[in-house]
């Protein structure tokens, strides 16, 4: 069980994440809307100055904000759960929530003033206030006060268990946060020892590559850090749920060491077209970007066969068609099985953007975004929209409002997102840069123009699964009951981890050991980073100046 | 014992395919690149952002015939356009651009053609495409530079030979 305190503290966590999200889902509507040919921006001027403004809150509030809060909320939850034990310190966590949450309030000054309209990539020399990079920089290290805590936990459980292995749920979730905290590595180097001293008006110069290549140093495993939460719930939450077992425990440890080696020595492949940076380096990160692969697609058949245990357990039949036996009804499965649906595209589209000569075509182009959005935007959102269809109701005592509603929010999610970002995909094929203002842009391509109406209607049925989904957390806290109901239910419960078909027994004890994978990480990483960090560090004169440009 | 083992068989039944799909789609992406001769921008030099305008080639942006079907195109990129926003070459030519940022971070992205390159302040940028048909190949800003950054673009145009 977990203490009151933990349920307190995700519930802090979930309430800052939802307003973020609330944001950003506004600022989606603005700029799809932008697409299609409907300027919202003029009327808004006051509290929205300009697509890019209304883009950059879109951003940093949905990826950076909405994400990191969710993620510590629900981990934290998770591992306490699991383990069976509360955090091993409370004051840390809570100290932790607020520094974060102190951070956010820093960076969201300048953001919401157009004072820091740098997109959530903050690209120097484009030079946001100081207050946007300081505030962001103390999120970061709120994550790292997660992982101590993780950690300290994780410790006094193995000290009352040191044969045993550690729980799946409560493993899987201290490597996501270990291995974000190796990978933020990259973004507090380019905040601490670029960014702030500039945006202070320390140092005069800053440069760009090098900002480029310590950003996408996290920038890549940052979209793992995002993921790896949605995965804990498909292997240890959902196969219950859909009334199955995890198939294979030892095989989800196996993905998720190879997700802590392999996630990081890979960010080149945003920057294949950038120069300065060799072209053998750019091959050995696509490489390692295509053996990232191989963990992604143990977890497909580790999560799919452990779905067809449940869709079997309740009479599924057939090679494919076991699939409509799964528990449609229950809006929390429908959301993550459909989240991963659309991760499958996500995932081979990813491949492409890997493929070091396809990238030459969609690099930058509205593709990207339509990848992204399949990816954090469905995998991930999706997902955690789910996760929340339990988790609301357990932290608030009271049922969800409707079942029904939330039903039809997670299918018309699915519905628009397979119209906005199959738009987005074929309209980056077709060479339409991705983070521009399209609609008033000077070269506006006939062929596009058939095409951009569908981004506008995507968006607005997104919007609406949104507005729907927030309307039901709502009233499921205002209007809902608690307690058992007159249909029979209990009082909202948690759905139980999964028991596997094989089972944590069969995990070999290295599965189970830290440091020779946290090894292993910080050899590739020195291998694949190590020779241009420190010919950048050593050769750069840091000489372009700032510019607000907005 | 023997639930564990049919696990494991299946488990082992979907690895090896998981080890051989990767491998073979980079067996395939190493073929394609290299056999079809596509490069990525490399290594090309510093230049000082502040001093682009005094720096050559860049003191002098513009179309420079290298040798007959071959040419440079030096330009430079700054908010909110691209000097030269126009480059004119005969159909059937292999151009080189040698493209640097004085600003901001910008891109290139020409249509039609595989150029598709970052534009840092401090990194020479140098990519090549080669221009067979005729027509007008627009090419835009594709990295946000700011609030007219969707009014940065260009045109390559490619005139017939008689």
């Amino acid at each position: 069980m977990t203490p009151a305190s933990e349920n307190r503290l995700t519930a802090a966590y979930l309430i800052v994440a939802l307003i973020a999200l609330f944001g950003g889902v506004v600022t989606g509507l603005l700029q799809a809307l932008e697409h299609a040919g409907l300027n919202l921006y003029p009327p808004l001027t006051p509290v929205v100055q300009s697509y890019y403004h209304s883009l950059s809150l879109h951003g940093v509030l949905n990826v950076l904000v909405f994400t990191t809060f969710f993620i510590c909320g629900f981990l934290q939850f998770i591992t306490s759960r699991a383990l069976g034990i509360p955090l091993a310190s409370r004051r840390l966590a809570w100290a932790t929530f607020w520094l974060m949450t102190g951070g956010l309030v820093l960076a969201a000054v300048p953001l919401v003033g157009n004072a820091a309209t740098v997109l959530f990539t903050f690209y120097p020399p484009m030079r946001a206030h100081w207050a946007f990079y300081i505030g962001l920089t103390l999120v970061v290290v709120g994550t790292w006060l997660v992982t101590l805590n993780l950690a300290l936990t994780s410790r006094v459980w193995r000290s009352r268990h040191p044969e045993a292995r550690t729980p799946l749920a409560a493993f899987m979730s201290l490597v996501t946060f270990v291995m974000w905290t190796i990978a933020s590595a990259g973004i507090a180097a380019e905040m601490l020892f670029m960014l702030i001293p500039w945006s202070l008006g320390l140092v005069a110069g800053t440069d760009a590559l090098l900002a480029r290549v310590l950003f996408w140093f996290t920038g890549h495993p940052i979209v793992y850090f995002w993921l790896l939460p949605a995965y804990v719930s498909w292997y240890t939450l959902v196969p219950r749920q859909a009334g199955g077992r995890l198939f294979s425990d030892p095989l989800a440890r196996v993905s998720f060491i190879l997700f802590l080696v392999l996630s990081i020595p890979i960010g080149f492949h945003h920057q294949f077209t950038d120069p300065g940076i060799e072209e053998g380096w750019k091959l050995l990160h696509a490489f390692l970007t295509f053996a990232v692969f191989f963990p992604s697609l143990l977890t497909f058949f580790n999560v799919v066969a452990s779905l067809e245990t449940g869709a079997r357990a309740r009479g599924g039949k057939g090679w494919i068609t076991w699939f409509a036996k799964l528990p449609w009804g229950d809006p929390s499965v429908a959301a993550q099985v459909l989240a991963m649906l659309l991760f499958a595209f996500g995932g081979i589209g990813g491949l492409v953007n890997a493929s070091f000569n396809l990238n030459l075509v969609v690099h930058n182009t509205a593709w990207i975004p339509g990848h992204l959005h399949l990816t954090v935007g469905t995998a991930v959102t999706l997902s955690f929209m789910g996760i929340t269809y339990w988790l609301v109701p357990f932290l608030s005592g009271r049922h969800l409002w409707s079942r029904r509603l939330a039903l039809a929010q997670v299918w018309l999610w699915f519905v628009g997102m397979v119209v906005f970002s199959n738009a987005l995909h074929r309209l980056g094929l077709m060479g339409m840069p991705r983070r521009t203002m399209i609609g008033v842009s000077a070269y506006i391509q006939a062929e596009w123009q058939a095409i951009l109406p569908l981004v506008g209607i995507g968006g607005s049925i997104l919007f609406v699964s949104a507005m729907l989904y927030f309307l039901n957390l709502v009233l499921t806290l205002v209007a809902s009951r608690g307690g058992p109901t007159a249909e029979g239910r209990g009082a909202p419960a948690l759905p139980e981890f999964a028991e596997a078909l094989s089972g944590p027994e069969h995990a070999p004890a290295i599965l189970d050991r830290w440091r020779p994978w946290l090894a292993l990480a910080l050899v590739l990483i020195a291998i694949a980073y190590g020779p241009t960090l420190v010919r950048l560090a050593a050769t750069t004169p840091f000489n372009a100046p700032g510019l607000r440009v907005w | 014992m023997k639930r564990g083992t049919t696990v494991y068989l299946y488990e082992l039944a979907w690895i090896l395919p998981s080890v051989a799909i990767p491998v073979g789609m980079l067996v395939a992406l190493l073929v394609t690149a290299f056999g079809a001769g596509v490069h990525l921008p490399g290594r090309e030099g510093r230049v000082d952002p502040t001093r682009v305008a005094a720096t050559a080639p860049f003191d002098l942006p513009g179309v420079v015939a290298l040798a007959p079907g071959r040419y440079e195109a030096r330009m430079v990129a700054q908010t909110w356009s691209f000097t030269p926003n126009e480059i004119r070459v005969p159909a059937g030519s292999t151009v080189t651009f040698v493209v640097t940022s004085k600003d901001v971070v910008h891109g290139l992205l020409i249509h039609g053609v595989n150029v598709n390159v970052m534009l840092l302040p401090g990194q020479i940028a140098r990519v090549t495409a080669r221009f067979d048909r005729p027509g007008e190949y627009p090419f835009v800003c594709h990295e946000y530079c700011g609030i007219a950054h969707h009014t940065m673009w260009g045109k390559v145009v490619v005139e017939a030979r008689r």
